[in-house]
């Protein structure tokens, strides 16, 4: 460690103060990061959370100093343990990084060089920044790998990443950030790219290797929930600007600023409900930087939005003197005359869509993908045909206005069975039957007009979905004309007004290309695409999981509003629990291409739970500290759908497994009141007994304990208040005394001078 | 809703002259993109006002041997004339059209070749794009120019050939891009959405591929051109050229060739120069276009 | 790995037949035409009648398209018609003229081309990837027959510095090889330090040479270690489709200086259908280039660890 940097633990590790980042582009200078101020102290860890292009990336590159060719440092200062970073040559800058700033990355697949195995990419940071030998440090480099939890980390270090998991990838990742010691590591959406089982097992080893090395964190993520189970203190950053910082119990407890509390109502949180507390999205979208109004750049989006004093000069942060936290401080002019923190906010509540007859039955569907496995050992032993079952046996059946979620993680089949039903791919067994007809077996190219017309989709990327050669109009006309709803153009035209309508978007938009879309917009449009030919199902197959967490909440609703008022099936597939909670009526669990629970949403999010919903449950982080979790873990990876478990496909990461009937033996379907099944060799009874995941407050329980939460913190308002009155008073008392003393000594002097004259 | 009155002002459909103005705008950001797209409208102009600008007919016999920039008998010669009299600004300049018209159209046939096979073997993968694969592979493992001087050897040097050999020896390069763009765009959601609607295989091939393949096609249209002028001039070079006596630039380096020496070396330079230009202007506009295209 | 070297050379066999037979089917479907393109257009019927049965061109189709191949597998080329001698005599001594011009080429033009192409993609933008690009492009754009007379007229005519011809009369000479070999690797450089100079600015853009960087590694270790190995498995396989590429600008260079290749030869005999030389000097030049491309795969295969550890 250089001489110069004392681990004096009073001078904060990190320290930035008005720091401005800009980019050059041909269009000129473009401010992404303005008047950003934050210091992290030893051991501390600083969530840095808002969505995509608010700029809380550009902050990470820009402590790194690493801003490309058209990035810079425009004004203010980051001092890394009291030294100024300005000062410093590119060669000291480069002896920082790595050894005491290390990063963690998004994509851990692409952070990791495909062509150099995973020893010389871990061994080189020690030989680079402590000068050890090459021995020594591969010594260290397997250490750190066993500390990370990577079992048989000798092996894993002479592979090439790309033979190992993302997870265990992630892993590596971590250790070569950690290998040197760094003081101050920057985490960049570290879990984004993994599935939620996999995540809780990185978050959790983060924490733990905090904990354990004391190093100060910089967490950088679009999710509140993780930033809760993280972090001590957390900056929401909207549109290049902290708009309000605090600790994670002020900003989760009272948001002062309408932004983070318009936040909240956009996560689907476990309370939240369809029909009786919507979700309530943040109308408009995140202004491009060079469209950034004047005055408070929320402005156009905010409810709260006063001309005079909001839209006038820049807001400036201010502390929010309402509470006891020291570090809560927000960018808005009118945070103390708006009440923002009471009770969570809701949209308009619905009545529920009754529910019709049944449209579509699923009926021990399979299918099953032929590999060809041409290696010698399989043509000696004559299987060199091999199946990759992608979905197993699946049961289930949706009726109209009915919403049907079906979860799962990367490799369950989800996909798979979207394509099964579209006609995409054909049902290698079992029936599908839409409208009591038997689908399955018929390709897309062979079904009617009718079935296609009936049975859309809705797509899950929004940069994907639309074609980008044509108009929006067009190609929602080319639905109408090719089902042959309309015939006239002239009536094409005004039905597709009508869709861009119903999806609210501007009419106008019919004559653009896709590219002057944002991605909600986009996603709209897939919307009204897939609604253009009046279909009685549709299936969504993760429609929000690429947008922000503000713009999915408006397209959530919107798809709900839709099919509520055609009545339509709608299927939504989706990798994350808490939209299925939120929007599904009944749901289906699937993990490597089977069903491991289905059952009405209710059902399914309480005990008797099957193992596997039960980790998942827990694995999903939650933005809502009213909320306690049980915490379960999962060991190991998914495995690899080519290669399952011969009998339950979760027993190679059940925490309840029972032995070897799990392993060898297919687990029966344990059928639990009307419609809840469960795939388990553990009977019901046992599971019945297994304590809820989450405990959900009930209303009163939430306010009351807000209100403690309050009372508590004006209470100790109040104390400091009352303490610095008494020191004041005490103070004043003094300086009366002080006073009556000097008084004193006047009148002494006085005496003293008329006995002199005398 | 305020964004409602948008309507009133909907831009109308750009019609395609405003389409290309746009691209002719788009095409500024790249100043080499320019200078190409500039040498390659000045041949492409050159060779429409061929008859108007051409000072003498390419073929007359005048004055034999004459050097550039000199004036003979009041007649004046830019770049001089050849061994058999022939003005070399007029046969470069009628030469450069023929170069142009051939090149042009048998790249633009191996295009359509090239477009048709790529298309049918990614879209529709399989057996069909096994059996196009070989034969392209067979194709391309010939090397061009021995596969050009079998071909035209064995047919007879002439126009019609020419194109042929092209059509024959470039179309599987421009089919394996095809095939590789067919095959990248067919992953899109918006294919799958036109065949979960139930689009026919020829609708989604022209309609919701071939458009979205248009930019990298573009570019190697250009550089292709570029290579096809380069071809043709071999073949003339190589005595495999379009018939003489009309003039052809490889034709008029090979018969100069031999008066490098005999202290004429303008005769063989002047055409070798006018086809390299034509060659640079097209590659320089390849490049500023992919530079173009990878901004945007 | 082996099982993928079997496959490669098992589709280099299956496209070696094809090509033979395209070669065989072009130039002897027709027994008359064989005769006739080797008594000369003014044998009479009755000679050429007595010429196909001597020489066994009554047989079927496939039986003599075996005997071929069989005959071209032991070596034995058939009878030039130009030279009146047997095609081997000097197809073998062509061959290896060529093969030294297209060596030294390869081996200054592949040099070159990787060191412009890395030194321009390090720094993609800067005025010296500018330059080293436009350089390429322009000389990409100069044809051999182009360069080859642009050449003869400065070093020449003008300078006199350097022979015109490369006839090699009196034997190998140096002297006499450079204006071939400044031809074609004039043309051909360019084409490959585009590639690596792409395939070097990718790899810079990429998050791991981000995550080297931010591991603090001295930038030359950065472009040494983590750059070259990844930005150089692209061009590898263009620079051995680029032998295919040579043996073309082989035919144009040869016949430009007079040079006595097997371009020139293929050249000759195709204008004077001297068939034998035709089909000696096809199948070998399709055999180099099926043979380049397939050991360009295969190295592709092995430079890729994603590719050789699957």
């Amino acid at each position: 460690m250089p001489d110069d940097i004392r681990p004096d633990t009073d001078v904060p590790v990190l320290e930035i103060e008005d720091l401005r980042l800009s980019y050059y582009t041909r269009a000129g200078e473009i401010p992404a990061v303005m008047d950003f101020s934050l210091k992290v102290n030893a051991g501390e860890s600083v969530g840095l959370v808002g969505e995509s292009g608010c700029g809380k990336s550009t902050v990470a590159n820009g402590i790194m100093r690493y801003m490309g060719k058209n990035g810079g440092i425009v004004g203010g200062t980051i001092k890394f343990k009291g030294r100024d970073m300005a000062e410093m040559s590119d060669e000291e800058v480069r002896r920082l990084r790595g050894a005491e700033i290390a990063m963690i990355y998004q994509e851990p697949m692409a952070a990791l060089n495909p062509s150099m195995t995973i020893a010389d990419q871990l061994t080189e940071v020690l030989t680079e920044h402590e000068g050890i030998g090459r021995q020594e440090a591969a010594e260290r480099a397997a250490e750190m790998l066993d500390a990370v939890h990577i079992p048989d980390p000798r092996r894993l270090m002479d592979s090439y990443p790309h033979q190992i998991s993302g997870g265990q990838q992630q892993r590596v990742v971590i250790a070569m950030a950690l290998l040197s010691r760094p003081s101050l590591l920057l985490l960049d959406e570290p879990t984004t790219a993994l599935d939620v089982t996999v995540e809780a097992g990185i978050v959790e080893l983060i924490a733990e290797l905090s904990e354990k090395t004391g190093a100060s964190l910089l967490y950088i993520s679009h999710n509140l929930g993780l930033m809760l189970e993280v972090c001590d203190r957390i900056c929401v950053m909207y549109s290049g600007e902290v708009v309000e910082q605090g600790s994670i119990d002020s900003i989760f407890s009272w948001p002062k600023h309408p932004y983070t509390h318009g936040l909240f109502g956009c996560i689907p949180l476990p309370h939240a409900d369809k029909n009786a507390r919507p979700l309530a999205a943040i109308r408009g979208q995140l202004p491009l930087p060079h469209q950034r109004p004047k005055g408070c750049y929320f402005g156009p989006r905010c409810d709260f939005f006063v001309q005079e004093k909001c839209g006038q000069q820049q807001i400036p942060m201010e502390e929010v003197t309402t509470d006891n936290d020291p570090v809560h401080r927000v960018r808005c002019a009118r945070w103390n005359e708006v009440d923002t923190s009471t009770a969570m906010i809701a949209g308009e509540a619905r009545e529920p869509a009754p529910v019709g007859e049944v449209v579509l039955e699923v009926d021990n569907m399979k299918k099953y993908y032929e590999v060809k496995d041409s290696s010698f050992g399989a043509m000696l032993s004559g299987q060199s045909m091999r199946y990759v079952k992608a979905n197993e046996t699946i049961n289930f059946r949706a009726r109209r206005s009915e919403t049907i979620g079906i979860v799962g993680e990367s490799g369950c089949g989800k996909s798979t069975f979207a394509k099964v039903l579209m006609g995409l791919e054909t049902a290698t067994d079992g029936e599908v039957r839409l409208n009591h007809v038997n689908i399955g077996a018929i390709p897309v190219r062979s079904r009617t007009a009718d079935q296609l017309s009936s049975l859309q989709m809705v797509f899950q990327n929004p940069n994907d979905t639309l074609n980008p050669s044509h108009t929006i109009g067009g190609q929602i006309g080319r639905v109408i004309k090719h089902f042959g709803i309309e015939k006239d153009p002239a009536k094409i035209h005004e039905r597709v007004m009508n869709l861009l309508d119903t999806v609210k978007l501007p009419r106008a938009f019919a004559e653009r290309k896709p590219r002057q879309l944002s991605g909600g917009q986009k996603q709209r449009v897939g919307i009204a695409r897939a609604f253009a030919g009046n279909p009685s199902t549709v299936i969504a197959d993760e429609p929000i999981s690429a947008l922000d967490v503000s713009v999915a909440a408006a397209v959530t609703e919107l798809l709900m509003d839709i099919q509520r008022e055609h009545e339509t099936t709608l299927l939504f597939i989706s990798h994350d629990l808490s939209a299925v909670r939120y929007l599904a009526d009944r749901i289906v669990v699937m993990y490597l291409g089977q069903i491991m629970e289905r059952g009405t949403t209710d059902e399914v999010f309480a005990p008797p739970y099957h193992p596997y919903t039960e980790a998942l449950l827990s694995a999903v982080p939650i933005a809502d500290p009213e909320i306690e979790k049980r915490r379960i873990v999962l060991e190991g990876n998914l495995p690899s759908v080519l290669d399952p478990p011969a009998g339950c496909p979760f027993c190679t990461r059940c925490p309840r497994v029972l032995g070897d009937i799990c392993e060898n033996e297919r687990p029966p379907v344990q059928i639990d009141g009307e419609g809840h099944a469960i795939a388990c060799h553990i009977p019901l009874d046992e599971l019945r007994q297994v304590e809820p995941v989450l405990k959900v407050p009930n209303e009163l329980e939430k306010k009351r304990s807000l209100m403690l939460k309050q009372a508590r913190a004006k209470k100790a308002a109040a104390e400091a208040a009352a303490a610095e009155a008494a020191a004041a008073s005490a103070r004043a008392r003094a300086a009366a005394a002080e006073a009556a003393l000097a008084d004193e000594l006047v009148a002494d002097a006085d005496a003293a001078i008329k006995q002199d004259q005398t | 809703m305020a964004e409602q009155t948008e309507t009133l002002d909907m831009p109308v459909r750009e019609n395609s002259l405003q389409r290309w103005l746009k691209a002719i705008a788009l095409l500024r950001e790249s100043p080499v993109g320019m200078v190409g797209g500039g040498i390659v409208v000045f041949f492409i102009l050159i060779s429409i006002f061929a008859p108007l600008i051409s000072p003498y007919d390419p073929n007359a016999n005048l004055v034999p041997f004459v050097t550039p920039f000199s004036t003979v008998d009041d007649k004046f010669f830019l770049f001089g004339t050849d061994q058999l009299g022939r003005d070399i600004l007029s046969r470069l300049i009628w030469g450069g059209q023929r170069v142009l018209f051939y090149a042009t159209a048998a790249t633009l046939s191996a295009y359509a070749v090239g477009i048709v096979m790529g298309l049918a073997a990614g879209y529709s993968k399989g057996w069909v794009d096994e059996a196009i694969s070989f034969v392209a592979n067979v194709i391309l493992s010939f090397p061009v120019m021995v596969l050009y001087v079998l071909i035209i050897a064995t047919l007879g040097a002439s126009g019609l050939n020419i194109i042929f050999a092209v059509v024959f020896a470039s179309s599987p390069g421009i089919m394996r891009i095809v095939r590789g763009l067919t095959l990248d765009i067919s992953t899109r959601e918006y294919i799958a959405a036109a065949q979960t609607r139930g689009e026919s295989a020829w609708f989604i091939m022209m309609v919701e591929i071939l458009p979205n393949a248009r930019g990298p096609l573009i570019v190697d249209f250009c550089l292709r051109m570029g290579y096809t002028t380069i071809t043709i001039g071999a073949l003339g070079f190589l005595g495999l050229g379009l018939p003489p006596p009309d003039p052809d630039w490889g034709g008029m380096i090979t018969e100069a060739r031999a008066f490098v020496m005999g202290g004429f070396p303008h005769m063989a330079i002047i055409p070798a120069c006018a086809v390299s230009l034509l060659v640079l202007g097209f590659n320089l506009l390849a490049d500023g276009l992919r530079e173009v295209s990878l901004k945007d | 790995m082996l099982r993928l070297i079997a496959r490669r050379f098992g589709l280099m066999m299956l496209i070696m037949f094809v090509v033979t037979l395209l070669l065989f089917l072009a130039n002897e479907a027709d027994p008359l035409r064989v005769a006739r393109s080797v008594l000369g257009p003014y044998a009479q019927p009755e000679q050429l009648d007595l010429w196909i049965q001597q020489n066994g061109y009554d047989r079927s189709l496939a039986i003599r398209y075996l005997d071929w191949i069989g005959r071209l597998l032991v070596g034995d080329l058939g009878q030039s018609v130009i030279y009146k001698r047997p095609v081997g005599e000097i197809f073998w001594t062509r061959l290896a003229n060529t093969g030294i011009l297209a060596g030294i080429t390869f081996v200054i033009m592949v040099l070159l081309a990787l060191v412009l192409g890395v030194l321009a993609g390090m720094a993609e933008g800067s005025p010296r990837d500018r330059f080293i690009s436009v350089l390429s492009i322009a000389t990409t754009s100069v044809p051999e027959y182009a360069s080859a007379v642009i050449l003869m007229a400065i070093f020449v005519f003008w300078l006199g510095w350097l022979p015109g011809t490369s006839s090699m009369m009196a034997g190998f000479s140096w002297i006499e090889m450079v204006l071939p070999v400044s031809v074609l690797v004039l043309y051909g450089f360019g084409y490959i330090a585009r590639m690596t100079r792409a395939s070097m600015a990718e790899v810079m853009t990429t998050h791991y040479i981000r995550t080297a960087v931010l591991k603090g590694l001295p930038y030359k270790h950065i472009i040494l270690k983590h750059a070259l190995r990844n930005a150089l498995i692209a061009p590898f396989t263009v620079i051995m489709l680029q032998i295919n590429w040579l043996l073309s600008g082989v035919v144009v260079t040869e016949y430009a200086f007079g040079y006595k290749g097997f371009g020139a030869l293929l050249l000759e005999a195709a204008l004077r259908r001297d068939i034998y030389v035709i089909e000696a000097c096809g199948v070998a030049a399709v055999f180099v280039a099926v043979f380049t491309q397939t050991l360009g795969d295969l190295g592709y295969t092995y430079l890729n660890p994603r590719i050789r550890f699957k």
